[in-house]
């Protein structure tokens, strides 16, 4: 009778009661520590170096597009001030140029942004213009996307996206900043 | 009344928590796999600015993070309030960047190199010289795939 009852505590479980304490420590440690951070931003491709600067001035100068940006953060486009706002759809008709007008881009694959600033604009006017540029060329590239594939350029194979590319390149030259307005 | 008994004396066994743990184990495991422990501290205050043309970052492995901004208030005494690089976990100079760089490059496997993008964390009142000067010294170094790390903001 004694033999039964210790066989009968060793088919016994283990008690797992207590599991769930144990994992909703780990759980609230995990909870904690997590952070969830995605990283996103603009990406960007820059020029190689090299040691000459490249001279824009012998372009045509219909086909450059010109943003300055000053130490105030005010914004001169192709000589004239204008409102972050409006930048976006001027540069896309710069681009296009669906009337043929002398004085904007002969062609899309001619089109060159040209962006400078000085060493006192703050960073998020920078990105602001770098941001507008080009989300009027992905604006542009989705309308052609949709025109010729029916789709829009995110979900292009490829190849539609590679001609896409190559019919409204997206050229950005960025010239050294002036020294003007960093006091610290 | 019989009735109500037999159904009173139905419903008396207690749900039964054995799969208790196995939920909450479900969960832990979610949630150590998407965990990625803070491997740095920022000694800096970041805020990027918003954006609409995102790009999402994968491979984390291939990436790696400059941050520029003003220092958090416990290391102003020692580093002041000007902006500051900082890479690693420790504060640097442009000049540390190709260092930085290459210590980087050097954990990854040659056929992924191309890959590499840095991550610029930069907030956003942080004036353009401190900026061109750290993208100059990453042209300089061949390092061309940059971020400019933002948020997300509604379309207008």
């Amino acid at each position: 009778m004694a033999k039964k009852s210790t066989k009968d505590r060793l088919n016994n479980e283990v008690n797992a009661g207590s599991m769930a304490d144990i994992a909703f420590l780990l759980l609230i440690f995990f909870l904690v520590t997590t952070t969830i951070v995605e990283d996103k931003g603009v990406l960007v491709q820059l020029p190689p170096w090299s040691d000459e600067e490249p001279d824009i001035t012998k372009l045509k100068t219909r086909n450059v597009f010109s943003v300055l940006v000053n130490a105030n953060n005010e914004l001169l486009v192709r000589g004239e001030p204008q409102d972050i706002d409006d930048l976006r759809e001027n540069c896309k008709e710069f681009i296009t140029n669906p009337q043929k007008l002398e004085n904007l881009a002969e062609d899309p694959k001619k089109a060159i942004i040209s962006l400078k600033n000085d060493r006192g604009t703050k960073y998020i006017a920078y990105l602001e213009v770098y941001n507008e540029v080009k989300a009027a060329y992905n604006e542009l590239r989705d309308d052609m996307a949709n025109r010729r594939y029916g789709k829009n350029y995110e979900d292009c194979t490829r190849d539609e996206k590679k001609t896409i590319r190559t019919a409204i390149p997206l050229v950005i030259s960025e010239a050294e900043p002036t020294n003007f307005g960093e006091d610290n | 009344m019989s009735k109500f008994q037999k159904k009173r004396g139905k419903s008396s066994p207690a749900i039964s928590t054995a799969s208790l743990p196995d939920i909450i184990f479900m969960l832990l495991f979610f949630f150590m796999v998407v965990t990625t422990m803070r491997d740095t501290e920022l000694m800096i205050e970041v805020k990027t600015p918003n954006a609409t043309e995102l790009t999402k970052l994968e491979k984390k492995s291939l990436v790696n993070y400059i941050y520029i901004g003003k220092p958090k208030p416990k290391y102003q005494e020692t580093y002041g309030t000007n902006p500051r690089i900082q890479l690693g976990d420790k504060f640097a100079s442009e000049k540390d960047i190709p260092l930085f760089l290459q210590q980087h490059k050097a954990k990854i496997p040659e056929v992924q190199r191309g890959g590499i993008k840095t991550s610029l964390r930069i907030d956003e009142n942080v004036k353009m010289g401190v900026v061109a000067d750290v993208k100059t010294a990453l042209r300089k170094s061949g390092q061309l795939l940059v971020n400019y790390s933002a948020k997300r903001r509604a379309e207008k």
